[in-house]
């Protein structure tokens, strides 16, 4: 454990903005980006000169990158940060903003996250991802992730015995959380058996797994405690945070991520328990993943996955609140913006601001990020724990 | 247990034909390494040269110690299937028209892991061999193979998308009057091909052989001449819809450079026969072949090219007709080019001296015409794109991978 | 005189009474031609490469570029053309006199012959046997060997075999005789060459082209219908390209012929 990090001592979290999704938009990312950087703008009283510090995360947004948008949106930050790390892409952003805050180089962050999606939007960003998967990956026929992760799913039931219904009660579970969730693109109640026989994709991945590409935004700001008092806004206090990219290389196939590498420190350095965790908000690009995330995140040992999945129930209101707000296997992925949809969330929960169903007595919220598939394995990971209420 | 190919029916002549669609062939540079080696049939990866790591997928620098020195090299290609999916549904036009479709993530004993396409015959957990292919695009894809072979293998519907395999295609050889060509037609007919179409110029003129060729099954002996532009086109015209796989064998040898020559009547016949000749059957089947890369069991798969090995290096005894083989080289290089849109790869087999009457006085080794037309249809069969036939190519090949420079001396002396 | 000479051969011509019979074989790509040792020059081909056709290469009109060698198809050989006239003047296609392109026939029959042999050899008994019906061979005649050979297509017209070609032709004497004795014009031929097709043997080989050329006489080969010319009447016109310092030319061989003198 790293003993010299420092502490997020009057870090918070405010504001959190959704931009209701959209299916297929004809509007650009710099029109989703637009209208949630307004809106978290608004939400805490500021203006656009107070905001000198902007973080953003977008697929679409090319060929433009975030300095572009300084102009575009007429912000003149004095930080400035591009985060294209996918579904890690909330947490890393915080992480970012934080230490300016922290240091003083900035004293209101807004980060954002957003992707319009047209007809072909997710085929041609498929087509420039990355090197490895431009060589290695679509030459075998997916055309994008599924196959790649029905591997990793496939490899992960052999070994450790999960089977589809597992997966399934995952998805359920985020189903029933997002019917209550306004902006849920989802709005079909799903059984499991439905889960079940649902049309393969690729095996063992089937419709329900995958999540449905489609428009829209998620944005925060990240302050120090007393600005936001100042402001007058409810904020989530920053506990701790972890990042790691490129866990575990030798590993011949993925079966878990960069978090077991820093999981002990998040706790050390949040000064909580795995079990004072009130609800998880894991990157849910496919169920596997969630599995792999409770896993490593430390509610249970490796390979356990499956029983605890069986032992608990995951909706808002059961034994382990998971995706409260449907995830994005429900609400839908917004590009980048599914990467910030668990923390958006997060920070709704901990405020007792949720939009849906809201776990009673949020106190202690996990968020994990993950993404970033460029050959095999996802690479990049992250994870945060903010509390609500005072310290 | 692969299911063994059934010969095609007649095509519904009320049916449209499927448009070649291609998989995605963007490739980086350095993954091009693995082109070149797919193309010849070698099993390559990037080594490090600083701390021998096998590097996979293809990169610039070395993941352990980060030296810059990845070359290339043979590499054991053993491994075991560690996990296999079947994908049903993909937004690629082309994976989209072959459903379903199997890869799977083979641990390769050397050290990394490839995702790759799957013979049907192989098993989860059990142990596999991987080649390099070329695709439908012309870029490289792995494919684990059964460790060991299995009953009609070359008949899965994967492994034969990724080959030029003759069996129940159609064949056009171009010049029957030759001895490699008629040990085409035999070679050809013994590795199943539906039709053996073969060409012949002259019908006035007798030659060698004539009376065997005849009597090889499934041989129709068919009117071209490729020193003729209207034979050539009235050829296609009647056959080309019906020519899966075209072997251009012309063949016009010669001795002497240029100055042994006097005048340009050999060089012209020389050009006539090797260039024009291959630039009439270009223009008089490429476009069909192209059309039909897609067209079934029996799709168009391939345009060969003989060649001497001298095309791409200069043998000045023979100085003329190297540089005329050369011209044939750059000429195919395009046609590569050309016919890539409709998935039809172009072979080239390189030979050294052959055991005919033209190379009489050169001393062995020499490529016998059955051992050169057996080396075409195994090239066919897995799928290359060059292939280096007999010791003196193979040679002059590794020779011109150290030193062109010094290859050019030691033949001019 | 020859004013009205000449007026009236045109009429006839036009009325018909003069027949014009094509002894010409159309040039096509196929058409056979001679095959020398592999390791010598060789005789190119007739070829055709299409220019345009009223399409994007040229939209109104079509045309054609050929390429053949100056012994293609049926063809003149000019006294230049053999080693033994190499030195004659006005021996070329360009300088032999125009005068020359026009010249009586005589047709000596002996397909006949020639169906039983391939290699029949015409020879100074034939041709007596034949003055003894048709009268003595006029002097600057054209010396025509009808053998029947141009109704042969393909493999049986070249009729090559593992040692060379077998067709009939004149043998060494009967060529002295008629340019010693006869001065002919030229020998015209239906086969491809016109000595026989195993000439290379005689003594001297090629006694045709030896002799003819030697003496500044001409040859025509690869000639047709000469079943339909009478014994003797015909008037041959035969003019070879212009083709500077040429041994010779593919060109159109017309044979005038009295009506009802044709042969059926």
């Amino acid at each position: 454990m790293n003993a010299r990090r420092q502490p997020y001592d009057g870090i918070v979290v405010a504001a959190p903005v959704t931009v209701p999704y959209r299916r297929y938009s004809t509007n650009t990312a710099h029109w989703w980006v637009g209208r949630a950087v307004r809106e978290v703008i608004q939400r805490a009283g500021l203006r656009s000169a107070d905001i000198d510090g902007l973080s953003l995360s977008s697929f679409t947004v090319g060929p433009d990158t975030a300095i572009g948008l300084t102009q575009h949106l007429g912000l003149s930050p004095r930080w400035l940060d591009h985060v294209p790390l996918g579904g890690a892409s909330g947490v890393v952003a915080l992480r970012r903003a934080a230490r300016a805050v922290q240091c003083g180089d900035a004293e209101f962050v807004v980060c954002v996250a957003g992707d319009t999606n047209q007809v072909d939007s997710f085929r041609r960003m498929l087509s420039t991802f990355s090197r490895f998967a431009q060589d290695a990956v679509y030459p075998y026929g997916s055309g994008g992730p599924n196959a790649s992760f029905a591997l990793i799913t496939r490899n992960y039931m052999k070994h450790y015995g999960a089977t589809r219904e597992d997966f399934g009660r995952i998805c359920v579970a985020q189903r029933d959380n997002a019917l209550k969730f306004p902006h849920a693109l989802m709005k079909r109640r799903l059984t499991l058996d439905e889960y079940l026989s649902a049309r393969s994709i690729s095996d063992p991945i089937h419709l329900f797994d995958c999540v449905m590409p489609c428009a829209g935004a998620e944005a925060f700001l990240v302050c120090r405690e007393d600005a936001a008092k100042s402001q007058g806004i409810p904020a989530a206090r920053l506990l701790a945070t972890i990042e790691r990219h490129n866990a575990f290389p030798e590993d011949p196939i993925q079966y878990r991520g960069g978090w077991v590498m820093d999981v002990a420190e998040l706790y050390a350095m949040a000064g909580v328990a795995a079990d004072d965790v009130d609800f998880v908000q894991t990157y849910d690009d496919y169920p596997v993943i969630c599995m792999m995330q409770i896993e490593d995140l430390g509610f249970c040992a490796k390979g356990e996955g499956p029983d605890f999945i069986r032992s608990h129930t995951l909706t808002a209101d059961g034994s382990f609140p998971h995706n409260t707000s449907g995830g994005q296997l429900s609400v839908g992925q917004a590009g980048a913006a599914g990467g910030f949809l668990g923390l958006v969330e997060a920070v709704r929960q901990v405020t007792g601001s949720a939009l849906g169903t809201q776990v009673p007595d949020a106190t202690v919220g996990l968020v994990s990020g993950f993404g970033m598939i460029t050959y095999d394995r996802g690479l990049a990971s992250g994870a945060a724990l903010l509390a609500g209420g005072h310290p | 247990m692969t299911k063994p190919l059934v010969r095609p029916r007649r095509k519904d002549p009320l049916k449209k034909t499927r448009v070649p669609l291609l998989p995605q062939g963007t490739r980086s540079r350095t993954a091009l390494g693995l082109t070149a080696a797919a193309a010849e049939g070698r099993f390559q990866l990037q080594v490090c040269s600083e701390c021998g790591t096998v590097v996979y997928p293809p990169r610039d620098a070395c993941p352990r110690c980060l030296s810059a020195r990845l070359p290339f090299q043979d590499v054991a290609n053993g491994g075991t299937l560690l996990a296999e999916t079947t994908i049903h549904t993909s937004t690629d036009v082309y994976f989209r028209e072959r459903m379903p479709w199997r890869i799977g993530t083979v641990a390769l004993d050397a050290g990394p892991s490839i995702v790759a396409h799957l013979h049907g015959d192989v098993r989860e957990g059990e142990r596999v061999r991987l080649q390099l292919k070329l695709d439908k695009s012309g870029q490289a894809i792995a494919i684990a193979l059964p460790a060991d072979d299995t009953p009609n293998m070359a008949d899965d519907p994967q492994w034969r998308e990724l080959t030029c395999d003759p069996k129940y295609r159609r064949v056009l050889i171009t010049d029957g009057r030759t001895a490699v060509g008629q040990a085409l037609a035999q070679a050809m007919s013994e590795a199943g091909a539906g039709i053996v179409f073969v060409g012949v110029a002259d019908p006035w003129k007798p030659f060698a052989g004539e009376d065997r060729l005849r009597q090889i099954e499934r041989v129709e002996i068919v009117a071209l001449d490729l020193t003729d532009t209207i034979s050539v086109n009235e050829c296609a015209g009647e056959f080309a819809p019906r020519v899966d796989i075209l072997v251009n064998n012309a063949e016009y040898v010669r001795t002497g450079g240029l100055l042994e020559r006097k005048g340009l009547t050999v060089a012209r016949e020389e050009l006539e026969m090797r260039y024009f000749g291959l630039t009439r059957l270009a223009q008089a089947f490429g476009p069909v072949l192209r059309a039909r890369g897609a067209d079934g069991v029996n799709s168009a798969a391939a345009f060969v090219n003989l060649l001497s090995v001298y095309a791409l290096v200069n043998w000045p005894a023979y100085g003329a007709f190297s540089a005329t083989e050369a011209a044939c080289l750059s000429a195919a290089q395009s046609l590569r080019a050309e016919l890539r849109p409709g998935g039809v790869k172009v072979l080239n087999a390189f030979f050294g001296p052959l055991e005919t009457e033209w190379y009489q006085a050169v001393p062995p080794p020499k490529v016998a015409p059955a051992a050169l037309a057996r080396a075409v249809v195994g090239a066919l069969q897995q799928g290359l794109e060059d292939v280096f036939v007999g010791d003196i190519a193979q040679d002059i090949r590794a020779r011109l991978a150290v030193n062109p420079k010094a290859l050019e001396r030691e033949l001019g002396s | 005189m020859a004013a009205a000479d000449l007026m009236a051969f045109a009429g006839s011509i036009a009325a018909g009474d003069i027949e014009v019979v094509d002894l010409t074989h159309t040039l096509t790509p196929e058409f056979p031609t001679i095959v020398m040792p592999p390791e010598l020059g060789q005789c190119a081909p007739f070829r055709m490469e299409e220019v345009s056709r009223y399409d994007e290469r040229g939209p109104a009109w079509y045309w054609n570029n050929i390429s053949m060698g100056e012994h293609t198809g049926t063809h003149f050989d000019a006294p230049v053309h053999w080693i033994s006239g190499k030195d004659l003047p006005n021996a070329s296609v360009d300088t032999i006199p125009p005068a020359n392109f026009i010249a009586p026939a005589v047709v000596i029959d002996i397909s006949a012959q020639s169906a039983a042999n391939p290699d029949y050899e015409l020879s100074v008994a034939d041709v007596e046997a034949w003055e003894k019906r048709h009268g003595r061979i006029p002097p600057r005649s054209w010396v025509l060997l009808r053998t029947d050979w141009h109704k042969r297509s393909g493999r049986e017209y070249v009729n090559m075999r593992e040692d060379g070609q077998h067709s009939p032709g004149p043998c060494p004497e009967v060529v002295r005789f008629l340019v010693e004795e006869r001065d002919v014009h030229g020998l015209g031929t239906e086969t491809i060459g016109t000595d026989a097709g195993q000439a290379f043997h005689f003594n001297p080989p090629y006694p045709a082209h030896y002799y003819m050329h030697g003496t500044g006489r001409y040859g025509l080969q690869c000639l047709a219908n000469l079943d339909l010319l009478p014994p003797t009447g015909a008037v041959i016109v035969a003019a070879p390209l212009k083709i500077r310092r040429g041994s010779g030319s593919p060109l159109r061989v017309l044979a005038l012929v009295p009506r009802g003198g044709r042969r059926a």
